[in-house]
This record gives C-alpha cells, sequence and structure tokens, in this order.
C-alpha cells in the first residue's frame, strides 16, 4: 500500500485533508478516498499542516467547497490545485 | 468481535444500573455551595456539586433548572444525595422527585439555622449515606443497561474523519443490543440540519428537531453582533483545520455512525421511548452539554476530540478518544483511546469501534477515566435568560 498523506471522504470531493505532519511544497502526494477505497496521487503547490486541506482542483470566487459529499461553504478568494484551503479563501454560507 | 452482552453495574432500586456509585452532596442554588462543599469535606466518599445558579429563575428557565437538579439526583451512577437549599421550599420539591427513584435521599435549608450547624447536621446525614453506599457491589447487568451519551470537543478534521466515525460505528454495534443512545449539540449541527432531520425515525421526530434547530438558530442571530466566525468554528478547530460550521457540522454529525433519532428531548430530559438513539437540544459547549445529558439519566459518556479537549463530568465518566497523532502524543494523560492508527490506516473503523466498545466496557466496570484520575469534575447548569 502506497503511503497515503491525504485522505478524501466522498468521491464527490473537491478537497482532501492532510494526514501526516504536514506536506511540502511541490511533494507528489498520495491520496486515499475512503468511500470506494480508490487511490490517487496530487502535487502540492504549499506547505500544509495536519489536519489542514488541500484542493483537488481549481476554485474561483463563488465556488462551492464539497467535503463530505456536501456543501461546506464558499470560495472568496480563487484558489489552484495543490493549495491550502482554509479561513483567507473559503467562508461560510451560514453566517 | 463478539460483543460481551453484560457488564458489571450498580443496580439501583428503580430497576436502572449505575457505572458508578457516588454520593452526591446537591446545592440547589449558588449561596449553599458553601455549606455543601464543607460537608464534602467533612465526609470521605462524598462529592459536592457546586454551581453559579438557582436564586430568582423563572418560568422555562426555572423549570431547566429543577430538571437538571432532578435529573443529576436521579442518575443511576448516584446512590443517594443530599440536597441542600437555602430555603426549604425549592429543596422539597427537588427531594420528592429524586425519591420517587427509591434512592435515599435527604434535603437540609440554611435559612434560620446558619452554615455551621447545618454542616454538623448534614455532615451525620452524609456519613450514614456514604457507609451505606460504601457496601453496595458490583453486579452482573445487561449491555443494555447502558445508557451512553457523546460530544464531541475541540474538534479538528481528525475527528470528522476518524474519532467521531468510530463514535459512529460503536452506535451502530451497540444499538441493536438495545443501548439508549443520545447526541446534542444542537448549534454545531448548524449546514447539516437538513440532512441530520432526515435521520429522524418518524415524521414527527423530524419536525420536532427542524423546529428546535431553527429555534435554536434564530436565538444565535438575534443574539449575534458579528458574523461568528470567531465562535464558531473557535480558534482552536480553526488551528486544526476546520473552516467553517457546515464542516464542522459534517464532521460532528458522523458520530451517530448510521443511525436513526426515535425523539428529540428538551435539555435534560429523560428519555421515554424506550432504547435507541434520541437527539437532546443542548449547547455546544462541552461541560454544560454532558451535565445535561447526565440529567437525562445517561450513565457514561464518549467524547471525541481532535485538539485535546479535557472536560470531566462529577457523575457521569467521560471517555475520550482521539484520532489526531500529536495530540494523542502531547496530550496522553488526557486521552483514553488513541485511534490515530486510522489515519495511518494500520487501523480500520471496525477495528477502532471494537476497540471504544472494549475502553467504553472496562470504564463501566470501574475502571478510572482520564478525566476522573485528574479531578475533571465539570458541572455546568445551562441559563436560560436572565434572572428575575
Amino acid at each position: 500500500m502506497a503511503k497515503t498523506d491525504i485522505i478524501i471522504h466522498d468521491k464527490k470531493d473537491n478537497v482532501g485533508v492532510i494526514v501526516v505532519e504536514k506536506v511540502t511544497k511541490g511533494q507528489d502526494c498520495g491520496c486515499w478516498i475512503m468511500e470506494n477505497d480508490a487511490s490517487n496521487n496530487i502535487k502540492s503547490e504549499a506547505e500544509i499542516p495536519l489536519g489542514h486541506k488541500i484542493a483537488l482542483q481549481d476554485f474561483k470566487e463563488g465556488d462551492t467547497i464539497i467535503k463530505y459529499g456536501h456543501d461546506i461553504g464558499k470560495v472568496v478568494k480563487s484558489i489552484k490545485k495543490g493549495d491550502h484551503v482554509h479561513v483567507h479563501n473559503v467562508k461560510t454560507k451560514k453566517w | 468481535m463478539d460483543i460481551p452482552k453484560s457488564f458489571l453495574g450498580y443496580k439501583r432500586e428503580n430497576g436502572r444500573a449505575g457505572t458508578r456509585n457516588h454520593v452526591i452532596i446537591l446545592p440547589v442554588d449558588d449561596i449553599s455551595n458553601a455549606c455543601a462543599e464543607a460537608v464534602s469535606n467533612n465526609i470521605k466518599g462524598t462529592i459536592a456539586l457546586p454551581h453559579s445558579y438557582g436564586r430568582l429563575q423563572f418560568g422555562a428557565d426555572l423549570e431547566l433548572h429543577f430538571r437538571t437538579m432532578i435529573g443529576t439526583g436521579k442518575n443511576p451512577n448516584v446512590a443517594a444525595v443530599i440536597v441542600i437549599g437555602i430555603e426549604p421550599k425549592w429543596t422539597k420539591r427537588i427531594v420528592d422527585a429524586i425519591a420517587k427513584t427509591g434512592k435515599p435521599v435527604e434535603g437540609f435549608s440554611i435559612e434560620g439555622v446558619g452554615d455551621i450547624d447545618t454542616i454538623a447536621k448534614v455532615s451525620k446525614k452524609a456519613q450514614e449515606f456514604s457507609m451505606w453506599a460504601s457496601e453496595k457491589q458490583r453486579e452482573e447487568c445487561p449491555i443494555s443497561d447502558l445508557w451512553i451519551s457523546v460530544k464531541c470537543g475541540e474538534s479538528d478534521t481528525t475527528s470528522g474523519l476518524a474519532s467521531n466515525p468510530t463514535v459512529g460505528n460503536l452506535m451502530d454495534k451497540l444499538e441493536p443490543l438495545g443501548v439508549h443512545l443520545c447526541f446534542g449539540e444542537t448549534s454545531e449541527l448548524t449546514g447539516a440540519e437538513n440532512v441530520c432531520a432526515k435521520r429522524g425515525k418518524t415524521k414527527e421526530a423530524q419536525d420536532k428537531f427542524m423546529k428546535t434547530w431553527s429555534s435554536y438558530n434564530d436565538f444565535i442571530l438575534k443574539e449575534a453582533t458579528n458574523d461568528l466566525s470567531e465562535s464558531q468554528p473557535t480558534a482552536g478547530n480553526i488551528a486544526g483545520g476546520l473552516t467553517t460550521i457546515e464542516e464542522k457540522a459534517f464532521g460532528n454529525f458522523q458520530k451517530i455512525g448510521s443511525r436513526e433519532f426515535i425523539d428529540v428531548l428538551e435539555p435534560a430530559e429523560e428519555p421515554s421511548k424506550g432504547k435507541g438513539l434520541y437527539f437532546m437540544d443542548t449547547s455546544s459547549a462541552a461541560a454544560e452539554c454532558v451535565t445535561l445529558q447526565a440529567a437525562g439519566g445517561f450513565n457514561i459518556h464518549l467524547f471525541p476530540t481532535g485538539q485535546g479537549n479535557i472536560i470531566g463530568n462529577p457523575i457521569e465518566p467521560v471517555i475520550k478518544l482521539t484520532a489526531n497523532p500529536l495530540t494523542a502524543k502531547t496530550m496522553s494523560e488526557h486521552i483514553d483511546l488513541d485511534v490515530s492508527k486510522i489515519l495511518s490506516r494500520e487501523m480500520n473503523l471496525d477495528q477502532a469501534g471494537d476497540e471504544l466498545i472494549k475502553a467504553t466496557l472496562k470504564v463501566a466496570n470501574g475502571r478510572l477515566t482520564c478525566a476522573e484520575a485528574l479531578g475533571h469534575k465539570e458541572f455546568v447548569m445551562t441559563k436560560l435568560y436572565r434572572s428575575a
């Protein structure tokens, strides 16, 4: 089994979670999708710590982040595939 | 794994079973705390449950105060109860309700007597209760005597990935064996409210959930002075990688596995529709939530954490689990079960669920939780609004 750096809950998700202490910029990361036990790879474009999210695609302002197969917020600043996804570029739609 | 069909608990007069055998000194109000604490200091084997309220409350807020006091006394983890209030009327109301369980309970009031003579009188009764309770032995009880409540705290993305689904796996395995289960945290289901409502077993339960969530949400929006992003998610949640309340809510929701809830309970309300999963309307603050669940009659608590919440409860043992390998390492004295191997894929959810069942039964049989060994006994009353 290849080393898993990133876990993705659902195959519909467009973000994954770093499950190692960190990934570094330019690192070729192993991803595992829990829902269907599939694996793939993504190149990280930033240093991202444990528990934080990585973009699995490019996003523009107004796009929706999907995790657990559900809407978890809106993009407020464009994000490149492989970048860190967090409070600096994503906000809640609730309040 | 073959799940054990029984545990060793304390059988109570009303047919329930406890995982603990506490004698509690329960102050009705804030000004009776000193007396209660003096008695528990005098008499070994008793614990005082000091808190901040109980005066000039009215309406639904007063009813919740009584429900929490009475429910705490009725909890099967409590062998016997002493109630101390400033005046006799409210004290008696609590004593009479607890007495219906058949357990020893006695009330005292301070007005017209003073602290010192009250402490002397109460200490004599507390000594009698403590020595009586110390004779109780653990006996074999069916696993369906477990009433398990759950609440997560200082969550991060590892909670939603692994520790919360571990609790969900336990629920999926234990619910068919007839246990009672309870989840809460009304505000922290925001974003997942529609998905959660669909888990109501009946239309009635679904509607009741949406009504409860909407009313909590309206209140929060009315009182909010900013966009709440400072409070939900918390600074700890954000440090752990959680970005929005919706993300936190879907992670939170993993705790119920694939179960459906049969009813929605008021804060501190005892379930009355038999075995199965209940939703209780609670705050998402850890100590407030667990205090309400304990008052609802739950006798063992599962608490997944990401960044490392340290909460305990005086009467309901709180078992902590984490999937965050850094938390498991840096805060090991607070963690009863480390499931971080799920993240490195050295353990799957089925195995983690089995480990949690084993840990739960050990604690049900008497093993101290980390929080108990460290002396955590946060007893925090929920207050709905200002007093009169």
